[in-house]
């Protein structure tokens, strides 16, 4: 059984395949989306909806840059339900070093026209009071946003939808070759590119790709409204998230339009099981509570564990999986996911229609050599 | 933060009848029995306030003998977590418990089935146990006037002693239709003490009309319940009450069976002969085995307390008591059945979860529960879908999924290790 | 011994018998709903059994507290949801 030809089927409906699918159907391309479970039910639907700068690397600062810009010209369109909240970060500082950290983010920052603001040990308890005091102070970010992702995948599908789009929701793929993907229902749908958008399953639909499943937690918390104000992220974050073998904790909160508080964040490798990890949730915990001691005596809700895609060099891979064939791969986006989907819809469809990209695109093919980290 | 550990051989969770039973058989047979739960006494639903003041000369008989055996109680507290086996965590209000057991019995009970409909959400609508339950300890209730409705025997129940206290309770609204429940009333016949029990409580409800094939359709009010509209057939009326007590029979309270692994059938724990589950060392008794009353959950409580200790063929010398009750329980459940005009009550913007204020049309244009859940967030709130998770399931046939820790929201240092 | 118990709602001095719950006391003193749903529609108890979380107000400083499940004590602070 076949069906008409697309311009671009794209496999994976989590917050990358549908902001692609949005993309491809905005540049006039007939467009087919194909998910095997639900809408924004993978890493989408289990991380923090965190919409950050980064600054890792020249390469992870552009691409989250160019999204965080993208997703606040898109603010004003967005559903309720998608809760968009322009509530900024604060990188908090714990120590001497990690001062000395917010000083060199605010001089790479300012550098490159993000507007941010260094907090002293006053101005940062001022900010959240239910830090622990003795803290050094932080690096407020008030660009940065917090959204809630399954919703926002959700709108991206319905977009694309009223636009024209076929959209394939409850179809597994079996076989994806360089034109067409096999559904398990023996439906082939015959495209002229083909996009691996599936995360952490993107493996086990083109051999070859180097994306491993890193596992995290998170816990949601009941209704507090006001007890944290901006994302707070340890600046500890950044030297755990650079480690590719050691399981990882480090502080990580962020507060919902509803008051909840979902509290993170943990990195594990090679664990396949979706499990609560006791231990983890437990180090995850105690890291949380040593920076707000308040939250110990709240009542939590809900636990839960999910899979971002990670890749060696920790950027994603958009662009042809090999060099001059039509099935491109738009995933790998360990936890910026959520952030750079907007950025990696633009770049994907830069590259499908031979359109000039608005950044560099070398550091994200997946054909690339692996780059070191700008520093750390 | 230190945990309190504490250590049995038999723990049974819920202190229901058919717990409190369980426990004490384990007890008289020599084992060392701690009982937990979550209300701040014994007794459970059907017995709550029995211990201090007693209406049942049953529950009084038990009591009596539950005071002089030798059972740890543990009140106030509740399990949420298994992080081992052979180890519960319960929190109460100041600590966290570290239950350690060799047998577990399982006896947490069951809640009542709400479904949605214009209103429902109202201060001054409950459930028909949860009105009961607020009178009970201590919600003054003389003179106001209660429309009682739903189904299931409970509303007998709940009507009896709700006039007893003194209200004016203006009918009961019975979704079941007269010749259901004529049909179940015939099938006590065989049992005596049900029939006694039956006839009891139609004299003592005698002037409170009870209506059967009526449900509620909508309940309304600015700030609080102020009347109800009744539908029964082709007619509707409204009747001006300071209560509505609304409840559609029962569901079991399988969730932490369901955090062991339990194998479960349409919701209900499936258990052997000895009340077995399907995990080795946990034994399952009443309600969430089947909704089958309280002579029932007695039963199979005993069985349970006596397996659990070893004393298989003092259990067995009990299986005949079981399936009498059974029977009775089959009857029960078949003449309660609801009927599909409920489907149709909730209009578009009849909330759903209420935890999250989710509307009815927002659930119908989702594929599944974890569809739901994640587009709309309903079951995400701190029922954790207790209450909206089965009105779902009524409404539109969708699965549940697993459970995951903490079973019962609890604070966040009690989900951390020490 | 007495057997009343005297807590404060919102404020107001309620009496009620020994062991009664919260919930009790808080009908008892006329308030018309206990809490604010999240799109601030009017709530109170529902299941009376501890699970529905609709009977929830703040005692003593403390929000969240299912009030169905806590027994009165002396001078107890209770706090609906206006």
């Amino acid at each position: 059984m076949t069906s008409p030809t697309y311009d671009v089927a794209i496999i994976g409906a989590g917050i990358v395949g549908s902001a692609c699918a949005l993309e491809c159907v905005n540049a006039g391309l007939n467009t087919a989306i194909i998910e095997a479970g639900i809408i924004g039910g993978g890493a989408t639907a289990a991380g923090m909806g965190h919409l950050v700068v980064m600054d890792d690397s020249e390469a992870q600062f552009a691409l989250t840059d160019y999204s965080c810009r993208l997703w606040r010209t898109m603010k004003e369109e967005l559903p309720r339900d998608v809760e968009y909240e322009s509530c900024g970060t604060i990188w908090v500082a714990a120590d001497d070093e990690e001062m000395e950290e917010v000083r060199r983010k605010e001089r790479y920052y300012n550098e490159r026209g993000v507007t941010v603001e260094v907090l002293d040990a006053q101005s940062l308890a001022e900010a959240e009071p239910n830090l622990r005091r003795n803290l050094i102070g932080g690096l407020r970010v008030p660009g940065d946003s917090v959204i809630y992702p399954p919703c926002a995948a959700k709108f991206f599908v319905d977009r694309v939808r009223t636009r024209g789009a076929d959209v394939f929701i409850g179809k597994k793929v079996t076989e994806l070759a360089n034109d067409s993907v096999r559904l398990e229902d023996t439906t082939i749908i015959s495209a002229g590119v083909v996009v691996n958008a599936a995360g952490s399953w993107s493996p086990t639909l083109t051999n070859g790709i180097d994306v491993k499943k890193r596992k995290g937690h998170l816990l949601i918390t009941d209704r507090y409204p006001q007890f944290v104000r901006h994302q707070l992220v340890e600046l500890g974050y950044l030297k755990s998230a650079h480690s590719v073998t050691a399981d990882s904790v480090a502080f990580n909160i962020q507060p919902r339009q509803t008051g909840q508080m979902l509290i993170g964040s943990s990195r594990q490798y090679g664990v396949e099981s979706s499990r609560i990890d006791q231990p983890i949730m437990s180090r995850m915990l105690a890291r949380a509570t040593e920076y707000m001691p308040a939250l110990s005596k709240l009542s939590s809700i809900r636990t839960w564990t999910g899979f971002r895609a990670a890749t060696p060099d920790k950027l994603p891979l958009i662009g042809p999986h090999e060099d001059g064939k039509r099935l491109f791969l738009a995933t790998g986006h360990e936890g910026l996911g959520i952030t750079t989907s907007l950025g990696t819809a633009k770049l994907l469809v830069d590259q499908i229609i031979g359109r000039e990209s608005q950044i560099p695109i070398e550091s994200y093919l997946p054909n690339r050599v692996a780059q070191e980290p700008a520093h750390g | 933060m230190s945990r309190q550990v504490h250590v049995c051989e038999v723990l049974v969770v819920g202190a229901g009848p058919a717990g409190l039973v369980a426990a004490y058989r384990a007890a008289q047979s020599g084992k060392e029995v701690t009982v937990v739960d979550d209300n701040p006494d014994a007794g459970g639903q059907i017995w709550r306030a029995e211990k201090q003041k007693s209406s049942s000369a049953e529950a009084a008989k038990w009591f009596e003998r539950i005071r002089q055996a030798k059972i740890q109680f543990i009140n106030g507290a509740r399990v949420y977590e298994q992080p081992a086996p052979g180890t519960l965590l319960a929190e109460n209000d100041n600590d966290v418990y570290e239950l350690k057991y060799q047998k577990l019995i399982l006896a947490t009970g069951a809640r009542e089935l709400f479904l949605p409909f214009p209103g429902w959400t109202l201060p001054n609508v409950l459930g028909a146990g949860g009105l009961q339950a607020l009178v009970k300890t201590g919600l003054p209730i003389d003179g106001r006037k209660v429309v009682v409705a739903g189904s299931g025997p409970l509303l007998l129940a709940v009507a009896d002693y709700l006039k007893r206290s003194g209200a004016n309770v203006l009918c009961i609204a019975e979704q079941a239709s007269r010749t259901r429940v004529a049909r179940f009333g015939f099938s006590l016949i065989g049992n005596v003490g049900k029939i006694s029990q039956a006839m009891k409580l139609r004299g003592q409800l005698s002037g409170i009309r009870y209506l059967n094939g009526c449900w509620p359709v909508a309940a309304h009010g600015e700030e609080q319940l102020e009347r109800v509209t009744l539908q029964q057939g082709e007619r509707t009326w409204a009747v001006e009450c300071d209560y509505l007590a609304c409840g559609f029979h029962l569901i079991a309270n399988v969730e932490l069976a369901q955090l062991f692994g339990c194998k479960t059938q349409n919701g209900f724990v499936t258990v052997d002969d000895y009340q077995r589950s399907s995990i080795a060392d946990v034994y399952c008794a009443g309600e969430i085995t089947g909704i089958g009353g309280l002579e029932l959950s007695l039963v199979e409580g005993e069985i349970a307390g006596l397996a659990a200790a070893g004393e298989e063929t003092s259990a067995r010398a009990l299986f005949p008591a079981r399936d009498k009750q059974r029977k009775f329980a089959g009857a029960l459940n078949r003449a309660f059945e609801l009927r599909s005009e409920l489907k149709q009550l909730a209009t578009p913007n009849t909330i759903v979860c209420r935890c999250e204020d989710v509307t009815f049309e927002r659930l119908q244009s989702s594929e599944s529960w974890r569809a739901a859940k994640l587009h709309t967030r309903c079951g995400m709130g701190p029922c954790q879908g207790r209450i909206c998770g089965a009105a779902a399931e009524f409404l539109f046939s969708w699965k549940f999924e697993s459970v995951r820790p903490p079973v019962f929201p609890v604070r966040v240092e009690s989900m951390m290790d020490e | 011994m007495a057997d009343t118990v005297v807590v404060v709602v919102n404020g107001v001095l309620v009496t009620v018998p020994v062991g009664s719950m919260v919930s009790a006391a808080i009908l008892k003193s006329g308030v018309p709903s206990f809490r604010r749903s999240v799109s601030g529609q009017p709530r109170g108890p529902l299941c009376g059994m501890g699970i529905c979380f609709e009977c929830r107000v703040t005692i003593d400083f403390e929000p969240h507290c299912r009030s169905c499940q806590t027994v009165c004590q002396n001078g107890m602070d209770i706090r609906t949801d206006e």
